[in-house]
């Protein structure tokens, strides 16, 4: 159970002056199970690389394979597959429509023709899954806080059930504390039922702490691959182009080049912490 | 007074059920104090939902108070007669850069202002000029804003506004929708206009990296003003933060986590530089 | 497909007709298209078709680039063409089964396609030549007078720039809610037309609900920018005639005149 790039290239607006390569030559093996982070700037082809995984784009060349079949063969379900491969866009809550939350959720499993029951228990189960209190399930999607209509339009991806959730920038416009929630909840959704995830995100600190590998996208091409520690390893490069490991990995950088026994690849404030009481002796 | 002035603000609004009948009231400014001196860096942080935005439309003449009084330059906002001049004098910059662009030329949006103000042709060309060269589109004005990416379109807002010749620029969470290149183009253009050209800045934000240059910050919570002080002051207290939803640079987390375990380091560590410093001299002194 | 249309839009570069007054080129149009119904005769047609093509010329616009934009009416021409030919009444040249081909028909219908075709072509010049918001502000200093009359001049030519404006971020914005909609499982495709009318709905409710949304930010940002319709307003770039305008003018008025000639005379 994977999904497999194989030498995918994508051109937008292929036959006109205004052609732009979006993704050039991107190969990935994306196994089951696995937390990833999606990093690169606006512009670098992240976007467009996740909406080639669900098939709403279709690479002008190459192929990609879900569980070993090329999903864009002329007998494949794409309805199915997008039921597999959930895709959460950004701002998602701006897609939200019906009168009342519940029903809102219930789109998805509803689309993929199952019973009333069925649709319903996963309604339920989506939006418990997101954290939202019962007490909102009746009211209009467009009453509730920014988080919340967020989460809502979440677990109208998961209603459906995927096996993959790809989440782009999940975070974006929310306050710190919702930013955490959000991130919190999908790192114990991962958790608990194992799904693969997919994390789209232009901050390099809100990946390192949950996400066990990172990709980075650069012009359309993948530039690093990796464990986090060994992505921000090339801090330096990703710097060159306008994007920056976390405000840790420079800081430890510095008291390295200041004399101080640590560790250069801490990447999250915990490992820091541990990193410097050690060198100064505190442990 | 300062420039902006604000005394026992309230603003009250109604919430009504689908049926249009009164179901409560929300205060959502309660009795906010604020005097900023010309000239000053400011900056109004809070969680989504805490007033500061309805506190900020309130300096443009866009809300009025339900109690309390907002003065600009002197001039009570509640005064009609005084309305174009506050407007004029208070520029604002919104959040959602697609929305507040009207031009269809990055030149005659920024030229937009000036019109609505009747100045002369030859003066507003000379405005949008200069409003531009001081955020760095200049090179952009004939461009289709639709060209642009959300750093450059914030930035040719706020050139919109400068080119109304503001005292003050009130710029209600103008990165919260931007990636952290367009955040750091937008915070350099606006932290150059407050050195530079003397115009005092009120920052709304939650991302606590933008006002570590900031004179004075305050937060907000439930409408009301919860902290204020210098950025220092604001970030010793990390817990405190954390209660209101907020968080504080990495570094400064960092700082307070050490400090915990028995590490001694200053309060408030704003920037990386301070903190090696800091530790390094730790390092050294055990030795 | 929304890109096909090429009709109308403006066509970036550097040519006398490119600088004219906005008004100087909406007056020519109209002129342009009201000569077509004047001239009745194939000298008339002769003198319009030099005058487009100098006109055309003079535009820098690849004839090319027009011609691609004319794809988009095609059927509406044919259609024209094949009424007028089959349906006009008058000496029969051919007969197929129960259509009739009349000589009356044929004239009429190579008239008609050269009217409707010239007609489309003109107007294209002027907007392949002027950009949308120069077109709008042309407009509302020529209908200027009808403000006697109480009509909302300012505000109309102030709503059609603001629409130029959001239409590419509408368009944007509907393609971002259809996938979104399709990432979870809508089909906006299959079914009869009820089922697909019903498919709808989620795509257009928060497409309005977004736009609302926008149109109440912008009313703010353009109030807080001073923004009180049309009074005191000045101008960043205010319409002036130039010399070339004038001129213009001139060749406009001697062409209208040969036309009127034409007519009566011939």
């Amino acid at each position: 159970m994977s999904i497999i790039l194989d030498h995918v290239n994508y051109v937008y607006e292929g036959d006109t002056a205004l052609a732009v390569h979006a993704l050039k030559d991107v190969n990935l093996v994306i196994p089951d199970g696995q937390f990833i982070g999606l990093i690169g700037h606006t512009g670098s082809g992240k976007s467009t690389l996740v909406q080639h995984l669900n098939g709403l784009l279709k690479p002008t060349e190459g192929s990609i394979y879900y569980n070993g079949e090329d999903i864009h063969a002329a007998d494949y379900d794409k309805k199915k597959l997008r039921s597999r491969v959930g895709l959460v866009f950004q701002y998602p809550e701006h897609q939200l429509f019906e009168i009342d939350v519940f029903s809102d959720v219930c789109f998805g499993p509803k689309n993929l023709g199952l019973s009333k029951k069925e649709t319903e228990l996963r309604a339920y189960a989506a939006l418990k899954q997101v954290g939202l209190e019962d007490e909102y399930f009746y009211q209009s999607p467009f009453d509730l806080s920014g988080g919340q209509k967020r989460r809502v339009a979440i677990a109208g991806v998961l209603a459906m059930k995927p096996d993959v959730l790809i989440l782009d920038e999940p975070t974006a416009g929310l306050d710190p504390r919702g930013r955490d929630e959000i991130l919190d909840q999908i790192a114990r959704l991962k958790e608990e039922t194992g799904i693969t995830v997919i994390l789209v995100s232009h901050s390099m600190e809100d990946v390192a702490k949950y996400v066990e590998r990172i990709i980075v996208m650069n012009r359309g091409s993948v530039m690093y691959d990796g464990a986090p520690k060994e992505v921000f390893a090339h801090y330096r490069e990703l710097e060159a182009v306008g994007l920056a490991a976390p405000q840790v990995t420079y800081l430890m950088q510095a008291l390295r080049a200041g004399g101080m026994p640590v560790a250069a690849d801490a990447t999250t404030i915990g490992e820091a912490k541990e990193e410097i009481l050690k060198a100064l002796g505190k442990e | 007074m300062g420039i902006i002035k604000t005394e026992k603000l309230v603003f009250e609004y109604i919430r009504r059920d689908e049926e249009g009948n009164v179901e409560g009231i929300t205060r959502a400014v309660d009795e906010v104090d604020l005097d900023v001196k010309q000239g000053d860096f400011v900056a109004i942080l809070g969680h989504n939902g805490s007033g500061k935005s309805t506190l900020a439309k309130h300096i443009n003449a866009i809300l009025y108070p339900t109690e309390g009084a907002v003065w600009v330059d002197g001039m009570d906002t509640q005064d009609e007669k005084h309305l174009w001049d506050i407007r004029q004098e208070a520029g604002m910059v919104f959040q959602n850069p697609d929305n507040q662009i009207i031009g269809q030329v990055v030149e005659e949006d920024v030229g937009f202002g000036p019109e609505n103000m009747g100045v002369p042709t030859e003066e507003i060309w000379a405005r949008v000029e200069e409003s531009l060269k001081a955020v760095g589109m200049y090179e952009y004005r004939k461009y289709s804003p639709n060209k642009l990416s959300g750093g450059q379109k914030q930035r040719v807002s706020i050139a919109g506004v400068i080119a109304m010749h503001p005292k003050c620029i009130i710029l209600d969470e103008p990165t919260a929708m931007l990636d952290p290149n367009g955040r750091r183009e937008v915070v350099r253009a606006v932290r150059a206009l407050n050195d530079v050209e003397g115009i005092t800045i009120v920052l709304i934000t939650h991302y606590m990296e933008e006002i570590v240059h900031a004179d004075r910050v305050f937060v907000m919570d439930q409408g009301r003003i919860a902290m204020q002080g210098t950025p220092r002051e604001i970030f010793s207290q990390v817990e405190r933060l954390k209660e209101l939803r907020l968080d504080v640079p990495q570094v400064t987390l960092l700082a307070h986590e050490l400090k915990k375990s028995g590490v001694d380091l200053p309060d408030g560590i704003l920037t990386s530089e301070e903190l090696v410093q800091s530790l390094l001299r730790a390092y050294r002194g055990q030795k | 497909m929304l890109r096909d249309i090429t009709l109308g839009q403006y066509y970036q570069t550097d040519s006398v007709i490119h600088k004219l007054d906005p008004r100087v080129k909406l007056v020519a149009t109209i002129c342009f298209i009201v000569s077509l119904f004047v001239v009745k005769n194939w000298v008339g047609y002769a003198v319009a078709a030099v005058f487009l093509a100098v006109m055309i010329r003079l535009s820098n616009v690849p004839f090319k680039y027009m011609v691609k934009g004319m794809k988009a009416i095609v059927f509406i021409l044919l259609i024209t063409v094949v009424f007028n030919l089959f349906l006009t009444p008058g000496e029969t040249l051919v007969s197929v089964w129960k259509l009739r081909i009349t000589k009356e028909g044929l004239q009429l219908a190579v008239m008609m396609a050269v009217r409707l075709s010239f007609l489309i072509v003109g107007s294209s010049v002027m907007t392949l030549t002027t950009t949308p918001n120069s077109l709008t502000d042309g407009m509302e200093k020529l209908m200027r007078p009808l403000r006697i009359f109480k009509v909302p001049v300012h505000e109309v030519a102030m709503m059609m720039s603001i629409a130029l404006r959001f239409i590419p971020i509408l368009l944007e914005e509907t393609d971002k809610i259809m996938k979104a909609q399709i990432a979870r499982g809508a089909d906006f495709e299959s079914g009869n037309l009820i089922r697909k009318a019903k498919a709808m709905v989620p795509l257009l409710v928060p497409l309005f609900i977004s736009a609302f949304r926008r149109a109440n930010d912008l009313a703010m940002a353009m109030e807080a920018r001073c923004y009180r319709g049309g009074e005191h307003r000045t101008k960043m770039k205010p319409l002036r005639y130039a010399a070339r305008d004038r001129i213009a003018y001139g060749v406009l008025a001697a062409y209208f005149a040969l036309c009127i000639v034409i007519r009566t005379c011939l």
